[in-house]
């Protein structure tokens, strides 16, 4: 262990660009709100819109989590059955799709045009009504947040040993004092943490809000932070909003840290052992109409948006050279974000994988990796009004629209790369750190050597994903946008917004072809190129 | 790789001179990768900024989503005036005109607005105290309604805010804003914000001009009809063309455009007897613009009729100068209400954030 001095300054540069940025913007926001006591008046808008924000943000989490756990419970009781990696695949699309591509995709099922419209009126029915407010916004967050709580639920039923299952056999349990006795205790710990993620995720819910909430009625604050920057120039009101909700996001995500979202493993030999109650024919039914209905809840949008982007004019789309530069700024966006991204999230684990193996230190190096995800916390939009209070003065900002945006992009992606890179790096130091040291390795030729070599399936991989995330991008390209050079995304807000449903069908589509291909290149390309 | 030379006298000033030559692999690979460098990207990179210092200047022009769409006044005004200007005009649009007079503000003196173009009388005192534009010096021949003498603006189009209605989804319209306030049952009107959308604006200061004080109390009967309220008037237009809702916020010229250009008489304007508020759209130099001369021109462009010809059937508003036949039939042959309102542009800075509030307030 000795001769190895841990990598401080790495970790100090990630932390001073994110959260450092962010906290000197909320910093100097609050700074100059106290000399500007008036515009701190909280008015009955403001209260109307916090109001809506908890309530929205409140439903959306009941109702993914009323959805999830039994579709998460069916997945988990049946391990193998033909298409579970397929539907597993399917239930992490959502989080890769762009969400205005999405909010597409929604309106195109649930809309009053949409097919569920069509087939109820078909049937002789009432169709539906229109998809804006309260309803679309839960429809959408359901959409959005339900398979993203059942990948993270799915571990929590996966830990649980196998022989509690041949104890419950043995003593006859029926399926419901199982879930009352066994999983409801695992679920009691892992729970309250992803419940909190999932409300903050809805609380800071910005594009679908913009797209689905139609009016005033049905705003959220990040909504409303954008509506007083770029529509009413009413700075300090913004100010005034973004600390709101940045202290209440504070607040709650405080909570999450006391619950630790990852449970430390049983220790029992977890021999493989069959639950006893999947085999009836009700739970088979039971089971069966959970995980149908689930695929059918996320698949449903994603091939309308296939279907109706290939029935759409694609043609006059493709030839038509602004979509093509729309969406090389795209890419752009893209790819400056993931360079950002993994460069930050290397530089900060190299440090917490030192912090972790060679102090010891776990519980620091964990907590140093959660601030740099501070997007929970300090939204784009809040990031965006804060960049833009201390810029404006030198810069003209909407100039730098798309750099801020890639910016922005880059800090909110790091918590991705972290999770996909830092165990890795742990993991590789535990096992090489003692070789190294016994061959005189160290510096720049260990970390060309051994360590990137090593970690580099998941770096490219971190590259990959936050590159795609960030080019289908709207929340920060739509804040900083003039009026010029739109990304593929913002080119789609504004043909949605126009009701030019057909050209934004194949745009949407575009969109998603184009996001994921970025994601196979990289990922692709990036392996090959290392390997040789 | 180099050192210093003793100073000789054959070769004084040379300073240093090469001792150990690099291999020659190494030379050949970095003249390879400097090759791939220049070609890809320095050669490329050269021309571009050749190319942009060739072409002629550049208009920058500021205004609201649909005056640049494809069917608005903007590629036409482009040919036309980009014939005699020997000049680039470049459009910036992607949001109404309330939300532009904020991002003029938002980017105060490094805002590269040469023209200003597409605020309505509603608006333009704010853009005038904040500086934002400077004064033109253009008189024309004017066939508004009233009188124009202001310093800052110029007129290019007006025209009469009114509600638009589907005939076929609607048969029985409300036939005056009393009766559309009383309310119905479902929700069958779309307005615009007026934080970011003029005949948004215009519908609020439409209100107050009728009910006053008991506006709050109108707007809160009203919401129960609103489907929804979107950002600009092109997102609202395209929905209500959709089916979405019977009726939305406009103008009576956008009759004309559908018996013009679609030949049906489906969608009509409602003529409440109560009265109507008048919009007057108008267009002034950028004071940060390092081009006033060429933003002079083009305003005054706008003003002629080789400008305003293209206005009544592209932006379907009422030209401001006599254009003669460019005005389709249809056009002329619509009810023109009695009753108008239009506050004058002080008088409209003064109220507009109050009445705004008070309709936020309301709404929700």
């Amino acid at each position: 262990m000795e001769g190895y001095k841990p990598l401080i300054w790495p970790g100090l540069l990630a932390l001073a660009f994110t959260p450092g940025i962010a906290i000197v913007a909320i910093i100097y926001m609050a700074w100059l709100s106290i000399w500007n006591l008036n515009a701190l008046r909280i008015d009955s808008y403001v209260l109307e819109v916090l109001e809506f924000t908890i309530y929205q943000a409140t439903l959306s989490t009941l109702f993914s989590l009323l959805f999830a756990l039994p579709v998460a419970r069916a997945l988990a009781r049946r391990t193998d059955f033909p298409g579970r990696g397929v539907i597993l695949k399917l239930f992490g699309l959502p989080l890769v799709i762009p969400v205005v591509v999405t909010v597409f995709g929604i309106t195109a099922i649930w809309g009053q045009n949409g097919l569920v419209s069509e087939f109820l009126e078909y049937l002789g029915f009432n169709g539906l009504s229109p998809l804006y407010g309260l309803t679309g916004i839960l429809i959408a967050h359901t959409f959005f947040n339900m398979p993203l709580m059942v990948r993270l639920l799915l571990p929590i039923w996966e830990s649980i040993p196998g022989e509690y299952w041949r104890i419950a056999s043995m003593t006859g349990m029926n399926s419901l004092s199982m879930f009352r006795y066994i999983e409801l205790p695992k679920l009691r710990d892992g729970l309250p943490g992803l419940v909190i993620l999932v409300f903050l995720l809805c609380f800071t819910s910005f594009t679908i809000v913009l797209i689905l909430g139609g009016g005033p009625q049905s705003t959220t604050i990040e909504v409303a932070i954008f509506h007083e920057v770029r529509s009413n120039f009413n700075i300090p009101k913004a100010i005034l909003l973004a600390l709101i909700q940045v202290g209440i996001c504070l607040c709650v995500s405080l909570l999450l840290l006391k619950f630790a979202l990852l449970q430390p493993g049983s220790a029992t030999e977890n021999r493989a052992s069959i639950r006893p109650d999947i085999i009836s024919p009700l739970g088979k039914i039971n089971d069966a109409f959970w995980i149908a209905l689930g695929c059918l809840w996320v698949g449903a949008p994603i091939a309308g948006i296939i279907a109706k982007g290939l029935l759409g004019p694609v043609v006059q789309v493709l030839v038509n050279q602004a979509v093509w530069e729309a969406t090389l700024r795209s890419l752009m966006v893209g790819f400056g974000s993931g360079m950002i991204a993994v460069s930050l999230g290397l530089l900060l684990s190299s440090t917490t994988r030192d912090i972790a193996v060679r102090w010891n230190n776990t519980g620091l190096a964990n907590r140093l990796e959660l601030t740099g995800s501070q997007a929970l916390i300090v939204s784009p939009i809040i990031l965006g009004t804060g960049l833009f209070v201390i810029l404006n003065p030198f810069i003209p900002v909407f100039e730098y629209n798309l750099y801020l945006a890639t910016l922005i992009n880059g800090f909110i992606a790091v918590p991705f790369v972290l999770r996909l890179v830092s165990p890795v790096l742990r993991e590789n130091v535990e096992k090489h750190d003692a070789l190294c040291n016994s061959l005189g390795l160290g510096g720049w030729n260990k970390i060309r050597i051994v360590e990137i070599p090593l970690a580099k399936k998941e770096i490219i991989l971190a590259f990959a994903l936050t590159t795609a995330m960030a080019t289908g991008d709207l929340t920060s390209v739509v804040f900083f946008s003039a009026g010029r050079d739109p990304t593929l995304a913002l080119m789609l807000y504004q043909a949605l917004g126009n009701y030019r449903v057909n050209d934004s069908a194949v745009m949407a589509l575009l969109l998603i072809v184009v996001c994921l291909m970025v994601f196979v290149v990289i990922e692709r390309l990036g392996n090959v190129l290392l390997r040789s | 790789m180099y050192r210093p030379v003793e100073p000789d006298p054959v070769n004084t000033g040379v300073g240093i001179e090469e001792l150990i030559k690099p291999h020659p692999s190494l030379i050949l690979r970095h003249r390879q990768k400097s090759c791939f460098m220049l070609r890809k990207f320095f050669i490329p990179i050269s021309f571009l900024m050749f190319a942009c210092t060739l072409r002629a200047e550049t208009l920058t022009i500021y205004t609201y989503d649909s005056f640049t769409s494809d069917w608005g006044p903007g590629p036409m005004i482009t040919e036309a005036f980009e014939q005699e200007c020997n000049c680039e005009i470049e459009w910036r649009s992607g949001v109404d005109a309330a939300a532009l007079l904020s991002l003029l503000k938002l980017e105060g003196e490094n805002s590269k607005a040469d023209v200003i173009l597409g605020l309505d009388t509603n608006l333009m005192a704010e853009a005038v105290g904040s500086g934002l534009v400077s004064p033109h010096g253009i008189d024309a021949n004017y066939t508004l309604p009233m009188d124009w003498d202001d310093p800052h603006f110029v007129p290019y189009d007006y025209g009469y805010f009114a509600l638009m209605y589907d005939s076929e989804a609607l048969p029985n319209p409300p036939k005056s804003m009393e009766e559309l306030v009383a309310g119905g049952t479902e929700k069958d009107l779309i307005i615009q914000d007026p934080r970011t959308s003029s005949p948004g604006l215009g519908f609020v200061f439409w209100l107050r001009s009728l009910y006053g004080e008991d506006t709050p109390e109108a707007w809160s009967r009203l919401s129960s009809r609103i489907l929804t309220v979107t950002p600009g008037w092109g997102e609202a237009y395209g929905m209500f063309t959709n089916g979405e809702a019977p009726m939305v916020m406009s103008y009576t010229t956008s009759q004309s455009y559908h018996e013009v250009v679609e030949e049906t008489s489906r969608y009509k304007a409602l003529i409440f007897p109560e009265g109507h508020y008048m919009q007057v759209e108008v267009a002034g130099i950028g004071s940060y613009s390092d081009q006033s001369e060429l933003a002079r021109d083009f305003l005054d462009f706008l003003v002629s009729e080789k400008a305003q010809q293209f206005i009544p059937t592209t932006n379907w508003m009422y030209p401001v100068v006599d254009v003669g036949e460019s005005v389709p039939e249809a056009m002329k042959a619509l009810e023109q209400p009695e009753i108008n309102f239009l506050l004058d542009p002080q008088e409209a800075d003064e109220v507009r954030e109050v009445w705004i509030a008070e309709w936020l307030a309301s709404m929700n």
